[in-house]
């Protein structure tokens, strides 16, 4: 009798099976995708999609953890609306702000930048508009699928391919009266189309790994909903 | 071969006349010009009572009580010789000004066109008379600038030409002082001393000297002052090319109000500007805008461009510095003028056959957006130091180089500045909130640097989004340039966990909760 193969956790395998199914069912001929950060893999499973639009809710360090890797290797990245962008923090991050472009006050013409920056920039953050009419954002992401960037938008977006959602946070390092923010414990949500029907939860630990080898730092698939 | 006869036109005391024409100094009383504590230039009244060039200040006013010592300075100089030089081209092309005072031209010409050397000479001295501020101008026509320059020093008030003939420069030259090597447009200041020593006192001993010692003990300098003392001046009149203007001004009459209204009749200038510069096979990669307004104030910028300027851009330039002065016009505008500030030559600005591509499609990009919502609304980031978080985000519009002084920062320590990581989230400007301790009373920091109570709550500065306080640390006391005014600070940190698990850096100063940055 042949000694029985060491068995994988069964979430791996379940989500191994998926990754294969969804590539064979790719609907699109040509996907081309940006690296992210190991510690996202578990979130964007192939890397950032170009072309589409994805939207983070409740966290800017996550979006901008979505840019660090494209940005380091080359990217342009744009910031649109966004006047309290830490930069600081987007640098540590691993964003080159040489190729970082910000147009914090877009005022009334929020539409026609987000257009014009996805025309040339490779990723855009924004943070959504007050509102925005629907066939406007289809407009957009037929842009975006016509010039091939990504757009990451802080708050709803109507046609968003994924949609990241915080649920959890919480923060060590700080006691009552001492200590100092060191780790945050995030909790995300990922729901959207393309295969990803069912919202599936992670765990992430802030500050992100860098290491490109090292292994992402996910904690485990605690649960599943839906 | 003898060197070309040359013109020399000569305005002695040229500093002091110009000083006076400028209004620095009154006209008919001893003055002196005075550089680093020693005369310059004085009047004649001055020099009658024995003060000279180079003496020391103290003993020039020894020599003449009554002196009016005034600082020297050159751009007046030069400045009030543009005048003369405009009246001598006009009557004989191609000026070689040697310092401000001394203008060489070649003799040729002149003599050839006026019939002969001294009525060029005549000419000249007749068209400079008519010019008020240039005082008495002299003549000196010899072979080459040096003959033709100590002619020029030797003429006097009555005798205002001296002509030596073509060949008698040595001559002419030989009895002269040996000092006259340091008086010229071109001093040697080591060499005259030296040649004293050596027993040379005038210009023909040191020019009997073997040409092959001269080079051999004196070197380069020394064999050049040798030809020149033996008449041979080598220097050709080197012929100045007046710079081309490539300023375009347009004045307004009726005054313009509307922003849009003067950017369109300056489109025609700001064409004609750029056609101008391209013309001269150049690129401009800066340009002043300098807009006049009807209330007499005027608005002054440089703008910079990542490459170089087009005429659009040279209109968006125009737009953005009228919006931007208070946010509109406060007054008609009567004049516009741009002038370029940096020129380069074309071919260092030359597109590869295939462009650059991915560069220049975002440069376009982004100065679309630029034209759409201001020069200022496209920005580009660069570190900066400080301990406040704001302080160390330096924003630069798109196109702007970066200021010195944020790199600088960026590279010093700031002890007391914020543990890792950064802030996400940092507020352009700190919003008020409430931190309340659990009976509800705003925490206070003492003198100690001691909380009053554990913070409980953080709110907003209406009450409103009320959170609890789950863990905290700090106050972290920041108090820095308290010699500046402007920029003091003293104030406790904070930071702040709620019960949301969020977390916050919130700021106590002059009894008031601010929250600096947020940790999402």
């Amino acid at each position: 009798m042949p000694a029985l193969a060491p068995v994988a956790p069964s979430s791996t395998v379940r989500e191994d099976l998926q990754a294969r199914i969804r590539n064979m069912q790719a609907t699109r001929l040509d996907e081309r995708s940006l690296p992210t950060l190991p510690a996202l893999q578990s979130l964007l499973p192939g890397g950032l999609r170009q072309g589409v639009a994805y939207s983070v809710a409740g966290s800017t360090t996550l979006a901008m953890a979505m840019l660090a890797t494209p940005s380091a290797q080359g990217a342009w990245c744009g910031v649109l609306g966004m006047p309290d962008f830490g930069t600081e923090a987007a640098s540590r991050l691993g964003i080159d702000l040489e190729r970082l472009v910000l147009v914090p006050n877009p005022g009334n013409q929020w539409l026609t930048v987000a257009a014009a920056m996805t025309d040339v920039l490779d990723v855009v953050i924004a943070r959504s508009p007050a509102r925005v009419a629907p066939a406007e954002t289809s407009r957009l992401g037929a842009r975006l699928r016509q010039r091939g960037s990504t757009l990451v938008v802080l708050g709803e977006w109507p046609g968003a391919d994924a949609t990241l959602t915080v649920v959890g946070s919480s923060w060590q390092g700080l006691g009552a009266g001492y200590g100092y923010l060191s780790t945050r414990q995030l909790e995300v949500e990922v729901s959207g189309r393309n295969g990803m029907h069912q919202a599936r939860r992670r765990k992430l630990t802030f500050p992100f790994d860098q290491g490109a080898t090292s292994a992402p730092r996910e904690i485990s698939a605690v649960n599943r909903v839906g | 071969m003898n060197p070309l006869r040359v013109v020399v036109v000569w305005c002695p005391d040229w500093p002091v006349v110009a000083a006076r024409a400028s209004g620095l100094l009154p006209p008919h009383s001893p003055v002196a010009l005075i550089d680093r504590g020693e005369v310059v230039a004085c009047s004649a009244e001055a020099r009658r009572d024995g003060v000279r060039r180079g003496l020391r200040l103290r003993e020039a006013q020894a020599r003449c009580p009554e002196l009016e010592a005034h600082a020297y300075d050159p751009v007046v100089d030069a400045r009030a010789f543009e005048p003369v030089i405009a009246v001598i081209e006009e009557r004989v092309p191609g000026v070689q000004v040697l310092r401000p005072g001394l203008a060489a031209v070649r003799a040729r010409g002149a003599a050839r066109y006026y019939r002969g050397e001294d009525r060029a000479a005549s000419e000249l001295l007749g068209a400079l008379a008519e010019l008020t501020s240039t005082g008495d101008a002299r003549i000196g026509i010899a072979d080459g600038i040096f003959a033709a320059e100590q002619a020029a020093y030797r003429t006097a008030p009555h005798q205002r030409t001296l002509i030596v003939s073509a060949g008698a420069s040595p001559q002419f030259l030989a009895p002269l002082s040996i000092e006259a090597l340091n008086g010229g447009s071109l001093g040697e200041p080591k060499l005259v001393p030296l040649l004293k020593r050596l027993g040379a006192g005038t210009l023909g001993d040191f020019a009997a000297l073997n040409e092959t010692d001269v080079r051999a003990r004196f070197g380069e300098d020394g064999a050049r002052a040798h030809a020149r003392a033996a008449g041979m001046d080598p220097r050709p009149v080197t012929v100045r090319v007046p710079e081309k203007d490539f300023d375009r001004t347009v004045e307004f009459e009726p005054p313009l109000e509307q922003v849009e209204t003067v950017a369109f009749a300056f489109r025609a200038a700001a064409d004609d500007f750029v056609a101008g510069i391209t013309a001269a096979r150049l690129v401009c990669t800066a340009i002043r805008v300098v807009v006049d307004t009807e209330s007499g104030a005027v608005s002054e910028r440089e703008w910079a461009h990542p490459r170089h300027f087009t005429a659009a851009e040279v209109l968006d330039r125009v737009r953005w510095q009228l919006q931007g002065a208070g946010g509109g016009l406060t007054s008609p505008i009567t004049r516009v003028r741009v002038s370029p500030e940096r020129v380069d030559a074309v071919s260092n600005h030359e597109a590869g056959l295939w462009g650059h591509a991915p560069d220049e499609r975002i440069h376009h990009g982004l100065s679309r957006i630029q034209s759409m919502l201001g020069h200022d609304a496209v920005l580009t980031a660069v570190a900066g130091g400080g301990r406040m978080l704001a302080e160390r985000r330096v924003l630069v519009p798109w196109g702007d180089a970066p200021p010195a002084t944020a790199r600088v920062a960026a590279g010093r320590p700031w002890p007391g500045s914020l543990p890792d990581p950064p802030p996400a989230t940092v507020f352009e400007a700190l919003r008020p909130v409430l931190v309340l301790d659990a009976a509800g009373e705003a925490v206070d920091v003492d003198q100690r640097g001691a909380v009053s109570a554990p913070p409980a709550w953080l709110c907003r500065a209406g009450g409103g989004d009320r959170r609890g306080v789950t863990s905290w640390a700090g106050p972290w006391p920041l108090h820095q340039r308290w010699w500046d005014a402007g920029r003091a600070r003293r104030a406790s940190r904070v930071q702040l966990v709620d019960d949301r698990g969020e977390a916050w850096l919130v700021l106590l100063e002059n009894a008031r909760w601010w929250a600096e940055a947020h940790y999402d």
